[in-house]
């Protein structure tokens, strides 16, 4: 207990963050928002290795810096799929996925 | 209710409520715009749990650096003050039932499992520590992480600009 908030809270609140970035990504079309959907999938993880870190292994710090690893593995994700959104949009005119078929068959 | 129960309360809020406009809105640019939000909050989070310099990066890389990537490639690409169609009523009725249904397994896990409480005294994470850790190959160093991240970021980047650069030919 840390404040008097135990660690399943935490738990729970990247659980439901999680399965909202889930959700989003089953229903969204668009490429941006579903990389959006994705951003929030890694941050609920990131919470929970922080959270792991700070209540069960105070004295170390495998979650912090795991953590930012997590978040920089993020940002060069980002940064590849937005160049590959901006080639699917120079070769279609759209970035639906559902239009991008031409690779498919 | 103590402050500090209160000011968790009031993240984990903002984050849930956040999240799931960020995923129903239906103009993309304030779905970016919700996942600023989400994403502070989250920073707020690690303010709370006193892991100053994760947070800081937090708003740096993420609020700064992604967010504003995203915002980029949306102006790029999409009419902003067009709105995204509807979803299916039926892909939005299924896709629930699987969120909720994994979200539901995963709470009462979580629930079931007991977590072992240490009495191990904090460690406290000044910039010191982080730079010698992260330098460090003997016990509690990172170094190995830290060289392969620099690494898959130095690839990124290569990546990025090879992919998006104009081909000659067309």
């Amino acid at each position: 207990m840390l404040h008097g908030i135990r660690l399943e809270y935490f738990l729970i609140l990247a659980t439901l963050m999680f399965f909202v970035g889930v959700y989003g990504f089953l229903t969204r079309k668009n490429l941006i928002t579903m990389l959006m959907s994705i951003e929030l999938i890694l941050n609920a993880v990131n919470i929970n290795f922080v959270a792991f870190n700070k209540f069960l292994f105070p004295d170390k710090l495998e979650g912090h810096f795991f953590a930012l690893i997590v978040i920089a593995v993020a940002a060069a994700e980002a940064a590849v799929a937005i160049a590959i959104i901006i080639n699917i949009y120079r070769h279609f005119s759209n970035i639906n996925v559902e239009n991008v078929d031409e690779m498919k068959y | 209710m103590e402050i500090n129960e209160l000011m968790f309360v009031i993240i984990g809020a903002v984050i849930i409520l956040f999240s799931i406009f960020t995923v129903t809105s239906r103009r993309i640019l304030r779905a970016a715009a919700f996942l600023l939000f989400v994403l502070v909050a989250t920073a707020g989070l690690y303010f709370w749990l006193e892991y100053q310099f994760l947070a800081a990066v937090q708003i740096t890389l993420y609020a700064g650096g992604i967010v504003v990537l995203i915002i980029f490639s949306i102006l790029l690409t999409s009419n902003v003050g067009e709105k995204i169609d509807k979803v299916e009523t039926k892909k939005v009725i299924f896709s629930a039932l699987a969120a909720i249904a994994g979200a539901i397994l995963c709470i009462t896990t979580i629930l079931q499992q007991q977590f072992q409480a240490t009495d191990a005294l904090a460690q406290e994470v000044n910039m010191k520590v982080i730079g010698k850790s992260l330098l460090n190959y003997g016990e509690n160093g990172y170094a190995l992480p830290f060289e392969v991240i620099s690494v898959l970021l130095l690839a990124a980047m290569v990546a990025a600009i090879v992919i998006a650069k104009k081909s000659k030919t067309s």
